[in-house]
């Protein structure tokens, strides 16, 4: 799904100040019925997490967290079953895993001697029901059973999808006969930048040679897509020459600028394969 | 000086004993009296002959409308001013020469008589117009404007060009001065504005350097663009089309070239040669811009010309002028002139008293140019024939040039035939990285992590800055300094450690010499490697051919046959580079690695000679020695150059030093300065080798950018001495031509065998006689001795490669083994460490103590190793017919090679290595260790009849989560989940759960060899199941859809859905009546839960979830409870052995501790009983609970 930049702000200016809840998700996807569901998603997680990313250190004033402990305690003295935490979350326009996390470990400071770690607080995200206090222990798994964009759960989402399409790729290199190190191989070799995979014979797609392939499961925005290139895809070409990204949730078109530079976007694997031994690869 | 001339015009001397006075100091003895006396007459003059005889050729010419750019520089000093002719030759100030030499007469007598000395004959005009600018009264014209604008231009960049006044008489001309020696286009934009000028400048093309490149193995890299060139260049444009050739797209220049291409045709329809007729020029509106047809039979005092010729090409020959290329370039210009400005009358007047043979012009019509022209060629027909091969068919096919020497025009078309040389075609120039080599650059060859990853990172950055370099460094105004300094200071900051400088430094020259390797900056495309600039524009295409020609016969405006030292293109951001890193660290690690590296190129070992001409065939292995070998020469050019730089830099400044004092001082202190490479010791042993043709390219490069003082310094003195004289006696290089220079050292490497037997021999001394070795080294070098080089190449090659790939497959198989076995030793350990609580640190020492004494094995099968590839190796390298003792002895020797390498670095490295690697892979098991438990074993793959069709663990996921979070709220009031999507799910969570995705493996095998080393390995171990496919072990290798950590969390989703089902709060969609599950569909849920839990999830399930406070709390909120599933969960769960009588026990006890209303922990105690109370077989006990269920309001009620 390659979008226009002007399509993408279409769907960008919708998500200013909605939360990541379910419903939310389910308007967006009334809203651009051709747009596939994941490409939404995904495009809602990243504008999301930049509107998080801005807003971040606003609510980690100890003012602030002070305030949202008093509101979560207020709440729950009234009604320990209502929604309070994911309420206040959606109120304070911040996160409702994000908002779990600032008031648990409010809680926890107030409840043990030593601060706790941050791996503690992961632990009790992980698995709610070893949080010692029963009503934040289901306040909390509520939060992160109904936020789109953060928690454990999410993060486990995201990873598995990427981790999925990478082994789609794999399986297609594979079916092409392309012969490849994939990422674990050149970590075990030591390299100190791994794609996904490096062709260790290079390939043309579209006429631009291809050494390595790097697989995104998610939609190519200007933001991630910049961090990449910074992060990875250049430092990637500064290696091992000119590569091919897959970002299979699409990407804003205008971004497909550095094919002549040695770095080509697609949002499919390419079926427009020339190799070295035999030509055009068969379909 | 035109006495000397006079003399041999007039047949007093003769042209050899002219050439032997000019050339030696000393005369003859050979010489005939007669003339030897009347050449000692003039012995005074003999040191300004050369010049007087280059500047009177230029003078000569000056009514030459030449096709190119505009003729040579003329040589200072000696005028050809004739005697008796004070005016000298007739010109109106409108030359574009400036002097080839610096003023030989002191300034005094220069400014006395400035006319008469050089000036020629002026009428009106300023003096001293051809010396560049050198008098008080030179800006008033163009030439002096030049020579100021060149001066601007080049200063700041210029390593000292000592072009001071207080230059001695003879003092060597300095090639390098832009004044004295200007690129040959270079135009004086001043002489172009005040007149028009007759010049013709041949293609205004502004890609002109991506067609026309300077003879990579002669010049030094052309300067790219020369500002001040170019606009004066336009004005005298023929196309009548204004805008800047630099603007110039390509395709504009296409038409142009076609109209061009229309015009000749219709003005010359028939070659000008051989039947020219008279008057066939019309008078056209371009009609001046056509050539002239050259007829032989017009040319007029033959004679004359023949004997001038014969001393110009002797003095070339000779090697007297100071740049061959020059004249060369001037005496294509005369081949190639378009036509002659007509004369004035007065010009041609004989001046009384003034001898005939010197009297009128040398060059009376464009027939004597070409005529000259090829006598002169013909004459240098030997350096002809090595150049490039695309200039050669210009020349073979110059029409002139068939018509005034049809035996020229047929040696050169077979040196065409037989040259390989080609000029490339200049590729843009585009960045192409240094690639990671895990030998070099993994984290094993730096001192810590954070070295390695600061390397990392700067890597990144130095591209970072590269790419930002190639985008803007030609837009206007950018600045590299102002744009990338800081950022390059900021990253040479962040380089500590000498380990990390000399990474960065290594990166840093791979990557210039990959880009700048070819003189455009493209790298790969050398000689011979592109395609054929002909051939790709196609034969037909005659006017452009025309053109072309042209351009190739006459060097572009940019870049002359002498250019400057410059860092045209991308060595201009390898230069700035340094020049912002500001960086001593830097500068000095890339010194020692530019040194080193000069060092090893130059050690190369030069191609043989050129097979003789007798064979008619080149050989195969001599095309592509010389490939390499111009390869090479130019890495090594470009190399010396930036150690030039480097090493300069410090002492370069804008000005010499202004006092006597002071230069000696400095003088003194630089004297005691080791030079940075000792590039006298390398120069003198390249003469002695016969590699002079390698060394010599690469030192003058260096020395280019040298500074002030250095060429007063005693040492490089000696180094500018013997470089004069090998320009000036190349015969004592005992050659005769440029490829026959090239003899290499045969015995250097049978020098180094003898050495490594010689070693050997004293380690054997005990048993072994010395003498039966020594023969055995005499025989091995008389074995090759009378071998074909190829030969001793291929043995040397393939020792050196497989003795390489042994060590690389003993790490493969020996090391990778033994860390396999540290593993599963690990393993044991760690099961009893955990129980006794040891120290991973002391765990390795036991691992190595037990696996290195097994790296003695690593010096026997390196040795099969080595004895079994080198014979095959050898032998497929060598010819055929290579007869069988030969060959076994060959295969000999590169066994032996091979052997010492491998096992040297073996005996030397493997328990290093082993050591290493068991490292890495204890501190990887204890990593992917970690606090969590580890999976379980069991992993299983696909059933047969599974088509891989199961929905993605991930979407799996997103679906329960919906489901969870529905139930959990808050929902709208229509929200809900059918009972038969829930059944779809958990059905669905089963396909997923039972689809593994084997069916991959045999192709990962294929694809990865190390996949195939580790089913060996299980394979070995003996654990396969009967049906082949599931071999255990291999599934943790075998690519998954379903990874660990989203099975964990499937696996903590179902259990969550299981409390929820049990407590009955899931919402559900249906009738409006109907929001609750039904038991029996929820007990159905349950059923196919607790068959995925105890079949197919290969993680480990949290079950204990169920029991924990927060999920037993979800029933609190039912009313009225209903236990009865809870109980049925807890019985299955203890019946299907995923959970054990006491573990449920023990989490029901802890229930107890939580705060639970009243009732509800009265209802629990109940729970907790029955659960105790009821017997095992739990069928009948289930159905009598389900059955009080309906009619009391809680089962627990009831009992």
């Amino acid at each position: 799904m390659i979008l226009t930049k002007a399509q993408y702000d279409e769907i960008a200016q919708c998500l200013v100040s909605v939360p990541p809840t379910r419903q939310s998700l389910r308007k967006l996807k009334q809203r651009f019925p051709s747009q596939s569901q994941a490409t939404l998603l995904s495009i809602f997680s990243q504008e999301y997490q930049k509107h998080i990313k801005r807003t971040h250190a606003k609510h980690h004033t100890s003012e602030a967290i002070e305030s949202y402990y008093q509101r979560y305690l207020d709440g729950v003295g009234k009604n320990g079953a209502a929604p309070v935490l994911l309420e206040l979350a959606n109120e304070v326009d911040y996160a409702p895993s994000l908002m779990a996390r600032i008031i648990l470990e409010r809680f926890l400071q107030e409840h043990k001697e030593t601060p706790p770690s941050k791996s503690v607080i992961n632990s009790l995200l992980r698995d709610p029901s070893q949080i010692p206090d029963g009503v934040l222990a289901n306040q909390v798994y509520q939060c992160i059973v109904n936020d789109c964009c953060y928690g454990p759960l999410v993060d486990c989402i995201k990873h598995a999808i990427g981790h999925e399409h990478e082994i789609l790729l794999r399986d297609l290199l594979l079916e092409k006969n392309l012969s490849f190190l994939d990422e674990d191989q050149l970590r075990a070799k030591g390299y100190d930048k791994t794609p996904d995979f490096i062709l260790q014979v290079p390939i043309a797609v579209e006429g631009h040679i291809i050494h390595w392939i790097e697989s995104k499961a998610s939609f190519g925005d200007e933001c991630s897509h910049h961090a990449y290139l910074h992060d990875q895809f250049w430092s990637y070409w500064n290696r091992f020459g000119p590569g091919l990204v897959i970002y299979w949730y699409g990407f804003i078109q205008e971004l497909d600028c550095n094919r002549e530079r040695g770095i080509l976007l697609k949002a499919c694997f390419p079926t427009d394969i020339v190799t070295l031994c035999h030509g055009a690869a068969a379909p | 000086m035109a006495a000397v001339l006079e003399s041999l015009l007039r047949e007093e001397v003769s042209v050899a004993a002219a050439v032997r006075w000019i050339a030696r100091s000393a005369q003859s003895s050979e010489e005939d009296a007669g003339e030897a006396a009347a050449l000692r007459s003039l012995q005074p003059l003999r040191k300004e002959f050369v010049p007087f005889l280059l500047n009177f050729l230029r003078e000569q010419s000056s009514r030459v409308v030449p096709q190119g750019p505009p003729t040579p520089a003329k040589a200072p000093g000696s005028s050809a001013a004739l005697p008796g002719r004070p005016g000298g030759p007739p010109r109106g100030g409108r030359g574009a020469r400036s002097q080839l030499f610096p003023p030989t007469e002191p300034l005094s007598a220069a400014a006395e008589a400035p006319s008469a000395r050089r000036g020629g004959r002026r009428r009106g005009a300023g003096p001293a117009r051809e010396r560049g600018g050198r008098g008080p009264g030179s800006l008033e014209e163009g030439v002096g404007a030049e020579s100021l604008l060149w001066a601007g231009s080049r200063r700041p960049r210029a390593a000292g060009s000592p072009g001071s006044p207080s230059r001695a008489r003879c003092d060597p001309p300095n090639l390098s001065n832009l004044e004295e020696f200007p690129p040959v286009g270079s135009v004086p934009p001043g002489g172009a504005g005040t007149r028009p000028s007759r010049r013709i400048n041949p293609t205004p093309v502004s890609e002109e350097r991506s067609l026309s490149k300077p003879k990579t193995c002669f010049t030094s890299p052309p300067i790219s663009c020369v500002p001040g060139a170019q606009p004066s260049v336009l004005d005298s444009s023929p196309w009548g089309q204004g805008p800047a050739a630099g603007c110039r797209s390509l395709q504009e220049e296409r038409e142009m070239l076609r109209k061009e291409r229309s015009k000749q045709l219709q003005q010359s329809p028939a070659p000008a040669c051989p039947t020219p007729e008279p008057g066939s020029t019309l008078p056209t509106r371009t009609g001046s811009l056509t050539a002239e047809p050259a007829d032989p039979a017009k040319v007029s005092s033959r004679q004359r010309l023949e004997l001038v010729a014969l001393v110009y090409s002797a003095c070339i020959a000779e090697n007297l002028v100071p740049n061959l290329f020059l004249e060369l370039f001037f005496v294509l210009q005369l081949l190639t002139a378009r036509r002659m400005v007509a004369a004035k009358d007065s010009d041609l007047e004989p001046s009384p008293g003034v001898l005939d043979s010197l009297e009128s012009p040398l060059f009376q019509s464009v027939h004597d140019c070409v005529f000259f022209a090829v006598q002169v060629l013909e004459h240098q027909f030997q350096v002809l024939s090595y150049l490039d091969k695309g200039t050669l068919k210009l020349l073979a096919e110059n029409e002139r040039l068939l018509c005034f020497s049809p035996a020229l025009q047929g040696r050169l078309r077979a040196a065409y035939e037989g040259s390989v040389a080609k000029v490339s075609l200049a590729m843009p120039p585009s960045v192409q990285a240094v690639s990671f080599q895990p030998e070099t650059d993994n984290r094993a060859n730096f001192s810590s992590d954070r070295a390695f990853h600061t390397f990392k990172k700067q890597r990144d950055v130095f591209y970072e800055v590269l790419r930002e370099w190639e985008d803007r460094h030609e837009e206007p105004g950018w600045d590299f300094e102002k744009g990338l300094g800081s950022r390059i200071r900021a990253m040479m900051g962040q380089l500590s450690a000498a380990c990390s400088h000399s990474h960065f430094v290594r990166l840093f020259q791979k990557q210039l010499l990959q880009m700048c390797q070819s003189p455009g900056g493209a790298g790969g495309t050398i000689l011979g490697e592109a395609p054929d600039v002909l051939n790709m524009l196609g034969a037909d295409k005659l006017g452009r051919l025309r053109r072309l020609q042209e351009r190739l016969a006459a060097p572009q405006s940019s870049c002359g046959p002498c250019p400057p030292p410059s860092f045209p293109g991308c060595q201009g951001f390898f230069r700035d580079f340094i020049l912002s890193a500001s960086s001593f660290q830097f500068n000095q690690h890339l010194m020692d690695s530019l040194s080193l590296k000069i060092r090893e190129l130059n050690s190369l070992v030069l191609p043989h000679p050129e097979p003789s001409d007798e064979d008619g065939e080149s050989d195969v292995d001599w095309q592509g020695e010389r490939r390499q070998f111009a390869v090479v020469l130019l890495s090594l050019r470009l190399l010396a150059k930036f150690l030039g730089f480097v090493a300069f830099l410090p002492y370069r400044g804008p000005e010499p030093p202004p006092t006597r004092e002071l230069q000696d001082s400095i003088l003194a202190l630089r004297s005691q300065v080791p030079p940075v490479l000792d590039v006298r010791a390398l120069l003198q042993q390249g003469l002695r080798a016969h590699r002079a043709v390698l060394t010599v390219p690469w030192l003058v490069e260096f020395l280019s950018l040298a500074d002030h003082i250095v060429p007063m310094l005693d040492y490089y003195r000696s180094i500018f001495t013997l470089l004069l004289h090998l320009h000036r006696f190349p015969q004592s290089l005992k050659t005769c031509s440029l490829w026959k220079r090239v003899r290499w050292m045969s015995l250097r490497w049978i020098q180094k065998l003898q050495n490594m037997v010689w070693m050997a021999c004293l380690w054997w001394t005990s048993t072994c006689s010395t003498l039966a070795v020594l023969i055995l080294a005499q025989l091995a070098q008389a074995f090759f001795h009378n071998q074909p080089p190829s030969l001793r190449r291929t043995v040397e090659f393939v020792a050196e490669r497989i003795g390489s790939n042994c060590v690389k497959h003993i790490k493969a198989t020996l090391v990778a083994d033994l860390v396999r076995q540290a593993e599963s030793l690990l393993q044991e350990q760690l099961v009893t460490q955990r129980q006794e609580g040891g120290d991973p640190g002391q765990l390795l020492e036991i691992l190595c103590s037990q696996l290195c004494p097994h790296g003695a094995q690593a010096l026997t099968q390196g040795r099969e190793f080595c004895q079994k590839k080198s014979p095959g190796a050898v032998q497929a390298l060598l010819p055929e017919e290579t007869p069988a003792a030969v060959l076994s002895s060959a295969e000999n020797i590169a066994v032996g090679l091979a052997t010492e390498k491998a096992c040297t670095w073996l005996s030397a490295n493997i328990t290093a290595l082993i050591r290493r690697e068991v490292k890495a892979a204890v501190s990887r098991m204890l990593r992917a260790q970690g606090p969590e438990p580890a999976v379980r074993e069991d992993r299983r793959g696909c059933s047969r009849a599974c088509e891989h069709h199961a929905p993605l663990p991930s979407h799996l996921i997103s679906e329960i989560k919906d489901v969870l979070s529905v139930a959990v709220g808050p929902r709208d009031p229509e929200e809900g989940v059918s009972p038969e999507h829930l059944e779809q799910l958990v059905g669905q969570l089963g396909q997923t759960l039972r689809c593994r995705q084997v069916k991959t493996w045999q192709h990962a095998l294929l694809v990865c060899p190390c996949m195939w080393l580790i089913t060996r390995a299980t394979l070995a171990q003996g654990c396969y199941s009967k049906d082949g496919a599931n071999i255990q072990g291999l599934l943790a290798f075998s690519p998954q859809f379903l990874c660990p950590p989203a099975e964990q969390h499937l696996a903590k989703c179902s259990v969550e859905l299981a409390s929820l089902l049990v407590a009955d709060q899931i919402p559900v969609l249906g009738p409006p009546t109907q929001h609750r599950l039904e038991r029996g569909q929820a007990r159905r849920l349950l059923h196919m839960l607790l068959s995925l839990w105890k079949d197919d999830f290969q993680v480990p399930v949290p079950l204990q979830l169920l029991l924990r406070p927060r999920n037993v709390g979800l029933l609190a909120d039912t009313r009225p409870r209903e236990w009865d599933l809870l109980l049925f969960l807890l019985r299955e769960l203890v019946e299907k052995g995923l959970m054990g009588q006491k573990e449920i026990e023990a989490c029901l006890d802890s229930l107890h501790e939580a705060q639970w209303p009243e009732d509800f922990a009265e209802e629990l105690a109940t729970l907790f009983n029955l659960f105790l109370a009821e017997p095992q077989v739990p069928e009948p006990q289930l159905r009598a609970c389900e059955l009080v269920q309906p009619n009391r309001g809680t089962v627990l009620a009831q009992s």
